[in-house]
């Protein structure tokens, strides 16, 4: 080959069509945007939304059914994606979630009517000053922000991506094309304006403090190996690369680039996670940003935050382990105690579910700590459980409300199973499944983490995400006995009759609850098939 | 000179950065210290890249830069609008969450 010559690189197109489907979708979403009349774009956003999410889950399901989740997992795109079991089930996995949120952002029936208009839950023109004359114009005139489709759409590109990436360059860039649409979805709430505009500067702010150490970490990685493939990586790791020049020989020695570099690294993700003690950023954001997305953001980014993390220390680092495994232990117990206990004392519901998650992201690194096939099936089963129940909690947060907006005081949900005893009944539903009740599907999924930590030896893990779960049964019930057993308030918050949407929405995360709780084996069976990472 | 050097530098203007974004209450120094963080991931992206003779590190800074170009968009947005809400781009002043 001459030295000026390029090779065209060999791409495996069907193997990533479900990301390919989702970015293109996304694409034409943009397009519409640019060219169709204000009127016609919102139909068409949903529609292609809808279609591109069908279409991407469609592929997904010819790939497993191809069997490339199990005997023909192969690394693709030049070595730089994996496409495998995990890979595959955790990208089902978010683009039903994300199907699902095209609902809850298309919803248009909860605010009032507006200038004779239905308005959805976004700001009419999110650059114009809350409260000025911009706004009151942007409203009158009928504008509404149909950007969030292909902001969706991105996103979830993005997070596809993100469990499936098998260097470090393209595990940076999955990161960054995931969280910058979430920094402005954060910020277009219709109401609370400025609580939302906050939440997208602190989410923005920290989220990109958090990304800047994951670079350096990949640059020390690099250093140490000399390669940022993630099958290159593990082999200097266990010592055995498959050449040495003189700049590896130099650097392969040096173990503080390898512990620096796996530290950053795995500390960017457990931030998008959300584990204790990067989860700072949790509870503001989960509060201000509008309700659907920061449903959307609960349950999608969490599936693909840890497919990545998963991967990193699986696959990367298993050379390190008896390096992170405690680390790690530390993390999962410091997020279930501080999750549970901090959830106590909130106020408010969303903020009472963001600290709620981050009792999750503990319960779920105690499966990924266990270091085993069982550990990777487990938790991929605890995500798709957790995801939908957050999901239906949210959308379920929507629907409760009075004059400013959503009634999101706790105290305002008092006596609500009296006034609409099936929303009610639904939540409580959902907060049962939080808190691990059996039969549905929390209980599951704790019982599935748990073993496999037990399996693994991490009793002492077991103990505290044990005693962690009786404490946030705690708050969980009482938020349950609030509703059902005090009595309502007179100028307490009404329940919207929403859309077939949102009604969807609720009903499908309902029913994967008690569908994955009474009969788990199937979905437990799926995982565990799915348990093996491609090298 | 040898390329460690380099590194040392990335390292220094790394914590420089971090610094910045712990202690500056201004959300665009703020910003701007993320960004040095970034620049110095990129010096030592460049500076390994030498010492291993390949180009994966130089390629990930370009990479690098067009991120970073995109999170410029992306955050002076969001703090534009903020200011415009509240005639001020201090971090401090963001606090209506606080308990």
């Amino acid at each position: 080959m001459n030295p000026g010559e390029l090779q065209a690189p060999d791409i495996e197109w069907a193997a990533l069509s479900p990301s390919l489907i989702v970015f293109g979708a996304a694409i034409i979403g943009v397009l519409i945007e640019a060219f169709a009349p204000r009127r016609s774009r919102y139909p068409a956003e949903v529609f292609v939304g809808i279609a591109g999410l069908a279409g991407a889950f469609a592929a997904v399901v010819a790939l497993a059914a191809g069997g490339h989740a199990t005997t023909e997992a192969q690394v693709a795109g030049m070595g730089s994606l994996a496409v495998d079991g995990p890979a595959l089930f955790l990208q089902g996995l978010i683009v039903l979630v994300g199907l699902v949120s095209v609902f809850l952002f298309a919803e248009r029936r909860l605010e009032p009517a507006l200038h004779g208009q239905a308005v959805d839950s976004f700001a009419a023109q999110p650059a114009a000053v809350p409260g000025g004359k911009a706004e009151a114009a942007a409203e009158r005139a009928g504008h509404t922000t149909t950007e969030i489709f292909p902001l969706l759409l991105f996103a979830i590109g993005g997070m596809l991506l993100f469990p499936m990436a098998n260097d470090l360059l393209v595990l940076f860039i999955a990161l960054e094309v995931l969280s910058l649409p979430l920094y402005l979805l954060c910020a277009l709430a219709r109401r609370k304006r400025l609580l939302s505009q906050e939440a997208a500067l602190k989410y923005f702010l920290l989220g990109a403090f958090a990304s800047a150490f994951l670079l350096f970490g990949i640059a020390m990685l690099y250093g140490y190996a000399g390669t940022v493939s993630y099958a290159g990586i593990a082999d200097v790791v266990s010592g055995e690369p498959a050449a040495v020049d003189a700049g590896l020989a130099s650097t392969m020695g040096n173990d503080a680039l390898l512990l620096i570099g796996g530290a950053m690294v795995t500390m960017g993700l457990l931030f998008k996670v959300g584990a204790v003690p990067f989860h700072m950023w949790t509870p503001d954001v989960y509060q201000g940003a509008p309700t659907p997305v920061t449903g959307f953001m609960a349950a999608a980014t969490k599936v693909a935050a840890f497919g990545a993390l998963l991967r990193l220390l699986y696959v990367v680092l298993p050379g390190l382990r008896w390096d992170w495994e405690p680390v790690l232990w530390g993390v999962a117990i410091a997020s279930m105690v501080a999750g549970a206990v901090v959830a106590i004392t909130q106020t408010d519901v969303k903020r009472l579910l963001a600290y709620s998650s981050i009792a999750h992201a503990g319960f779920i690194l105690s499966g990924v700590v266990a270091v085993s096939e069982d550990g990777v099936s487990s938790v991929l089963f605890y995500l798709s459980a957790y995801s939908f129940v957050t999901l239906g909690a949210f959308a379920v947060v929507t629907l409760v409300r009075d004059g400013d907006g959503e009634a999101t005081h706790l105290s305002k949900w008092a006596g609500l199973g009296r006034r609409s005893p099936l929303l009610a009944a639904v939540f409580a539903l959902f907060l049962l499944a939080f808190a691990g009740i059996p039969l549905t599907s929390g209980f599951a999924g704790k019982f599935a983490v748990f073993r496999a930590a037990a399996d693994a030896g991490a009793m002492g893990l077991v103990i505290v995400g044990v005693l962690a779960s009786a404490i946030a049964a705690f708050f969980y019930v009482r938020v349950i006995v609030l509703m059902f057993f005090s009595e309502p308030k007179a100028d307490g918050p009404s329940v919207v009759i929403p859309s077939p949407l949102t009604m969807s929405v609720v009903g499908l995360a309902a029913a994967v609850t008690v569908v994955l709780g009474i009969a788990p084996q199937f979905f437990l069976d799926l995982a565990s098939d799915a348990g093996v990472f491609v090298r | 000179m040898s390329p460690e050097n380099y590194l040392y530098l990335a390292a220094l203007l790394f914590t420089l950065g971090a610094c910045g974004v712990l202690l500056r209450r201004n959300a665009i120094v703020v910003f701007m210290s993320i960004e040095l963080m970034l620049n110095a991931a990129n010096l030592a992206l460049v500076a390994f890249s030498r010492m291993h003779g390949n180009l994966d590190g130089q390629i990930m800074a370009f990479f690098v830069m067009v991120v970073a170009a995109a999170e410029v968009v992306v955050g002076l947005a969001i703090i534009v609008m903020v200011y415009r809400a509240r005639h001020s781009a201090s971090v401090d002043d963001a606090s209506l969450m606080k308990l």
